[in-house]
């Protein structure tokens, strides 16, 4: 399973640096969308993955059982998915200004005198 | 007790600050009022917080009680206290500039709040004891920058705004892929506990291969070459006293992160890793001076000097790992911390007296501008005690923060860098002297119809602008006549950084 998703991992990351790197905005925020998703993604699978354990001690326990699956990852990833949002939010909105601005979504275009 | 409540302070009081000012989001005159006694306050806690570490050392804090590694712990030690002095003294100087040099419609759309947003992401950088909360303030810090980056719409700002952007949200998700593989390594991110482990698992390649993604990932954000092409790109957008605070603190988080990691984590293969950074500061420094002697306008020359900058700070903590007695790191990262220091309040200033000359000649062009010699007097010399500080004349503070690192490198046996770091200084006094030439004693070109309507200041707004300005002048002087006492606190704080155990067993208790 750890293989499959490293796989995944490295097309994310190969697919958003690809998009980064054509001569559009748009394709901009693709990339880096994809590029944090993989990040995301990257942390959930050498967290370690552990299928239908949840790490919940059972009734009368003091621990949950082992192995169950490890819950720091998961928040983890949760906090970096709510900061991504946000931040994309704001350079969606902010690339929008830019492309009204510009009148282009060629980053080549984009000048700072008229 | 009274240093969890220390600890807590210079993040509270941004915090405060910020989310008062946005409940009364219309009142802009309490934003202004809030902005001065916020950055006040930060500044008295930063003061209060480095007395109380020097008195007791390293002193940590765990919020909700949670025992460490397990809660979120905040540590400072001299280092830290230092920076969030720091960060209070150029806040205090940038928000009262502000005062007198914002534009009714920012202020009107939350200038004063994101300022203070900021200053919680960079003192929650400075304090933090755990690397994905590092993570999460850099976000806090990046964020208020993005807005206040492109806070006014211009046609520059957008341009440099969506640059600043990107390579920050690069440079992010590297360190949370670089924060990831760290924890499945060693199954943990309290940076204290983690310097534990580092140390059972000794050198190991995975380790250093995730110490290199901290490297780029913290590269980025303070411009090291090859990675600082996004500063220049925009730091000259934004309005004055904004731009001077991104100069005096933004870049300076990232060398922080870069000395915390590299001095605290990434110990054991130093003859590869610092190595490395010390090769990577060298290159920094030449191509930051040199891209800065073909500038033309006022900030972008600044810009550049940054990035040269930031290669001193680097190299005494690349120095610092090649030397083998301790003795010796100390004087290094003494170096890095002094030069940090006397960088954060320089800097601010130039950025600083670069606006009020913008306002008076009304462009940042350097052949546009003229005259402010015989014109502005005061202002000549309140450029002359930073610039010269920068380019490293004695008496002032950038001649002891060089020596330093010079007498470092020697000790080092490490000519190639010592000879750099003079020549790039003499490079740095040849761009000062540029600005001095253009700006200040050429006359204006243009009429003096012209020029009279080109300025956009009346004689009594220049001198409230000054005050600020001669205030960081004073302390630039301060800290080359006292240069002794800061030298005294840098080694200090680079003892301790050097000196892991102290940091660890600050906390994780009574069981290191």
């Amino acid at each position: 399973m750890e293989t499959v998703l490293a796989i995944v991992v490295g097309c994310l990351y190969a697919a958003g640096i690809y998009m980064m790197l054509r001569r559009s905005l748009f394709k901009l925020i693709l990339g880096l969308v994809l590029l944090s998703h993989g990040a995301n993604l990257l942390i959930f699978t050498v967290g370690g993955l552990t299928r239908g354990r949840p790490p919940i001690a059972p009734p009368g326990a003091t621990q949950p059982p082992t192995p169950s699956a490890d819950p720091l990852p998961q928040s983890l990833i949760l906090t970096a998915i709510v900061i991504g949002f946000a931040v994309l939010a704001f350079s969606l909105v902010l690339f929008h200004r830019g492309y009204q601005t510009f009148g282009s979504d060629d980053p080549d275009d984009l000048k700072v005198s008229e | 007790m009274m240093a969890n409540v220390l600890l807590v302070l210079p993040l509270l009081i941004p915090l405060l600050t910020a989310a008062t000012s946005f409940l009364a989001w219309r009142r802009t005159a309490l934003h202004r009022a809030l902005a001065v006694v916020g950055a006040a306050a930060l500044l008295a806690a930063g003061i209060a917080l480095l007395v109380y570490v020097w008195n007791h050392g390293t002193i940590a804090t765990q919020a909700g009680a949670w025992p460490a590694p397990f809660g979120i712990t905040l540590v400072a030690d001299l280092f830290s206290a230092l920076m969030v002095v720091l960060a209070g003294v150029v806040s205090l100087a940038v928000v009262i500039f502000s005062l007198g040099s914002m534009d009714r419609g920012r202020e009107a759309y939350g200038y004063y709040p994101l300022v203070h947003g900021l200053l919680l992401g960079v003192c929650g950088a400075f304090l933090t004891g755990d690397l994905f909360n590092l993570y999460v303030w850099f976000e806090v810090m990046l964020m208020a920058s993005f807005v206040l980056l492109a806070l006014g719409g211009e046609r520059a700002q957008l341009h440099g705004g969506i640059k600043y952007v990107t390579l920050n949200l690069v440079s992010s998700a590297v360190f949370l892929a670089a924060v990831g593989i760290l924890y499945g390594l060693t199954g943990t991110l309290n940076m204290a506990d983690l310097a534990e482990r580092l140390n059972r698992i000794g050198p190991h390649s995975a380790v250093t291969a995730v110490g290199m993604l901290f490297l780029i990932a913290f590269g980025i954000k303070a411009a090291m070459f090859p990675l600082f092409f996004w500063l220049p790109a925009s730091y000259h957008t934004p309005p004055g006293a904004a731009s001077a605070l991104f100069a005096g603190l933004l870049t300076k988080v990232g060398v922080y992160a870069l000395i915390r990691v590299f001095t605290l984590l990434f110990v054991h293969e130093r003859e590869f890793t610092h190595l490395l950074i010390l090769v990577l500061s060298g290159l920094t420094m030449v191509t930051g001076v040199l891209g800065a002697v073909a500038q033309q306008e006022f900030r972008r020359v600044l810009s550049f000097h940054i990035i040269s900058q930031i290669g001193y700070m680097t190299m005494g903590l690349g120095l610092a790992g090649l030397v083998d007695s301790p003795a010796l790191a100390a004087v290094a990262l003494a170096g890095s911390i002094f030069y940090i220091a006397h960088h954060i309040i320089v800097k601010t200033n130039l950025f600083l007296v670069s606006t009020v000359a913008r306002r008076i000649c009304g462009t940042f062009d350097l052949k546009l501008q003229g005259g402010l010699y015989q014109s502005q007097p005061l202002l000549a010399v309140l450029f002359l005690v930073p610039a010269l500080s920068l380019a490293g004349i004695p008496p002032l503070s950038g001649f002891f923060a060089k020596l330093s690192l010079v007498q470092a490198g020697l000790n080092a046996e490490q000519y190639a860098i010592a000879a750099t770091a003079l020549a790039v200084g003499l490079l740095t006094l040849f761009s000062m002297t540029k600005i001095w030439a253009e700006a200040f004693w050429k006359p204006m070109p243009g009429t003096p119809t012209e020029n009279a309507a080109a300025s956009l200041l009346a004689p009594a707004q220049t001198r409230r602008l000054l005050i600020p300005i001669g205030a960081l002048a004073l302390l630039t002087v301060a800290i080359g006549l006292g240069a002794e006492f800061v030298f005294t606190l840098a080694t200090g704080a680079a003892e301790q950084l050097l000196h892991r155990e102290s940091y660890i067993q600050a906390v994780m208790g009574g069981t290191p």
